[in-house]
């Protein structure tokens, strides 16, 4: 029992509440709150991360002990692959939170935003920490419910538009998952992941659980925006707040969507030749769609949303290469490496692309475009905007020594090992693509010399954005070291091994 | 088995509504539609022949229940439901109020 877990979940709720009752009395209180409230939780992730290590360790909420070795509490884990994904998610939202004092000056009633913020935050901890698959669907509502008012936060025309997609197709995918829960429900009569595995090792309907992995898989694809459930994300993303964008981006896809396929499929599931070669196939395919889709895209913030589809497929499908050794059963070190090559590249995506959606914020707050043929030269008026974004564009288009070069390199080293020549060779040409339509980003953004008339009174952004965007700057450097052997151990093995040994989580959650 | 195929059978009912209706409002109801398909499945998971409410009574051990934890999940999925329902409806008279239209159609701003 760790009775830390659960503040994850307790303290941006809190937040969220107190924000709505007291940010009308006290001025600037919320943001003030709202940047408190997830420094702590970076500090508490940070700490987990450091000592969780190999153990897995349970919050049983209202201390409901298993009867007879059956689970019926509400079960919080917290193992080595859900500390990281925590990490992430609380670095990447206070970095946006701080962007925010400024950038949502703009808007009326902040105090709903930085309320919804706390939501969002809550709901994606909910999920991420949850060892329930239920629970895994209320706090994915919580975080989809308010991802959907979030994006609408500007109400225009094209923020309404965007977020009626996103709902529907959000809703959709919820009742899937819910579908999906309550066929599960039906046979093992369990809920908890741990034990739904115990229960299902001991033989189960073929038809039954293929068609139960395939709703899930429909689920929380739609939620991931894995190829052919992605119309709606490059409307969300691109019409949303900034930082929201950023959150969305940067965060939400992973924790709603990734993480969990990731978990189930490794954790809940065994892995099936035919599942790892359909996971497989959908992530090649995003990654390639994805950058085919970007690359004609003039708008900021579009580009970089088909750009999130082009690399989250470089996770998946290294994820996929990972179940498709461990399914074969042979060489479980080229499995160890695909996988961790995958999670590296979703923390790295975290960070360049949070970064990127916030320069495309601070253009946005300067110019008031988001459009690549009306911007030009602005590498002299916003210098640091300007060389952050160049980090970021290397870091995603896999240029040394940022970080995005390491995690595509031991993707491509995996999927060389495991003899799919053909995937290796996706990748590289897709890391190449990338590379153009980003060195198009800064050639028009930031060189390509417009006329200087129309351009007279823009300036730098103010310092919590400058802040933010240098924070994750520098983070997209450090994450480099991840990749060296010492690091590599302490960071990514855990979260690794954890994947590998599927017998491992759910012997050691049922049996605490 | 036929409550479970026509609860099925309601869940395609609601999904063919989504996917050809032209009407805002008309694609929130087959959002509802499709929900409540998924709650009674969920209820159903739990039901049991000839079982009642699980109030245990030691007196009578051959008694059989029904299963509760569904219908705890189910009262929860609705209220999870109830607001997602309030909130694309709050969206939707936005939407209205901007495009003075509820065709979908017509609101087509974002596109490629």
């Amino acid at each position: 029992m760790n009775p830390l877990i659960p503040l994850f979940v307790i303290v941006p709720l809190a937040g969220a509440f107190l924000i709505m009752i007291l940010g009308r009395l006290i001025r600037n209180l919320d943001k003030y709150l709202a940047s408190l409230i997830l420094l702590f939780l970076v500090s508490v992730s940070f700490w987990f991360l450091l000592t969780t290590g190999d153990k897995v360790t349970v919050y049983k909420a209202g201390g409901w002990e298993p009867v007879n070795g059956i689970p019926i509490a509400i079960y919080m884990v917290l193992d080595g692959f859900n500390t990281l994904v925590l990490c992430i998610i609380n670095i990447i939202g206070f970095v946006s939170v701080f962007y925010s004092i400024t950038y949502m000056s703009r808007y009326t009633s902040e105090n709903y935003f930085y309320a919804l913020f706390c939501l969002m935050i809550a709901g994606m901890n909910g999920v991420v920490i949850s060892g329930d698959l239920f629970n895994i669907f209320v706090f994915l509502e919580i975080s989809a419910i308010s991802s959907y008012a979030l994006v609408a936060f500007g109400v225009e025309k094209n923020e309404l538009e965007a977020t009626f997609k996103y709902q529907v197709l959000g809703a959709l995918a919820s009742f899937i998952i819910l579908l999906g829960i309550g066929l599960i429900y039906w046979k093992a009569k369990t809920l908890n992941i741990a034990d739904i595995r115990m229960v299902f090792s001991s033989g189960y309907d073929r038809a039954y659980y293929l068609l139960i992995q395939i709703l899930l898989l429909c689920g929380f694809g739609l939620k991931a925006a894995i190829i052919p459930f992605h119309a709606w994300l490059p409307d969300a993303h691109s019409s949303a707040p900034s930082p929201i964008s950023a959150m969305l981006s940067g965060v939400l896809i992973k924790a709603a969507g990734i993480y969990v396929i990731i978990r189930l499929f490794f954790n809940m599931f065994a892995i099936s030749q035919g599942m790892s070669v359909l996971i497989t196939t959908l992530g090649a395919l995003s990654m390639v769609t994805g950058v085919f889709l970007a690359i004609g895209q003039w708008d900021i913030k579009r580009l970089l949303a088909y750009h999130s589809i082009s690399q989250m497929g470089y996770v998946v499908l290294s994820v996929g290469i990972g179940m498709m050794m461990i399914s074969k059963g042979i060489r479980d070190e080229i499995a160890a490496l695909a996988i961790a090559g995958g999670l590296f590249h979703l923390i790295n995506h975290a960070a360049f692309k949070g970064l990127l959606f916030l320069n495309a914020g601070a253009i946005e707050y300067t110019t008031g475009t988001r459009d690549l043929r009306e911007m030009g030269g602005l590498a002299k008026q916003m210098p640091v905007t300007a060389a952050t974004s160049f980090a970021a564009s290397m870091a995603i288009s896999g240029i040394p020594p940022f970080n995005g070069f390491f995690s595509k390199l031991i993707i491509i080293i995996a999927a060389v090992l495991a003899k799919y020549y053909l995937l290796a060779v996706l990748a590289v040409i897709v890391s190449i693509i990338t590379l153009a339509s980003f060195l198009k980003f800064q050639r028009y953004a930031f060189f390509n010399k417009s006329d200087d008339q129309n351009k007279r009174n823009i300036k730098e952004v103010p310092f919590p954005m400058l802040f933010s965007m240098i924070v994750l700057s520098i983070i997209c450097l450090l994450l480099s070291i991840l990749a060296l052997p010492g690091i590599r151990e302490t960071i990514l093995m855990p979260a690794t091994d954890i994947l590998m040994d599927p017998s491992k989580y759910a012997s050691q959650i049922t049996g605490i | 088995m036929i409550p479970y195929y026509l609860c099925f059978i309601l869940f395609l009912v609601g999904l063919y509504g989504i996917i050809t209706r032209r009407n805002l409002v008309k694609i929130a109801i087959s959002l509802s539609v499709m929900e409540f398909s998924v709650f009674l499945l969920l209820a159903l998971t739990g039901y049991r022949e000839g079982g009642v409410a699980p109030i245990v009574d030691p007196t009578d051990p051959v008694k059989v229940y029904v299963d509760p934890l569904p219908q705890a999940m189910v009262l929860t999925a609705i209220v999870i439901g109830l607001a997602t329902t309030a909130m694309i409806m709050a969206v939707i008279i936005r939407i209205y109020r901007k495009y003075g239209t509820f065709d979908i159609r017509e609101i087509k701003n974002l596109r490629g």
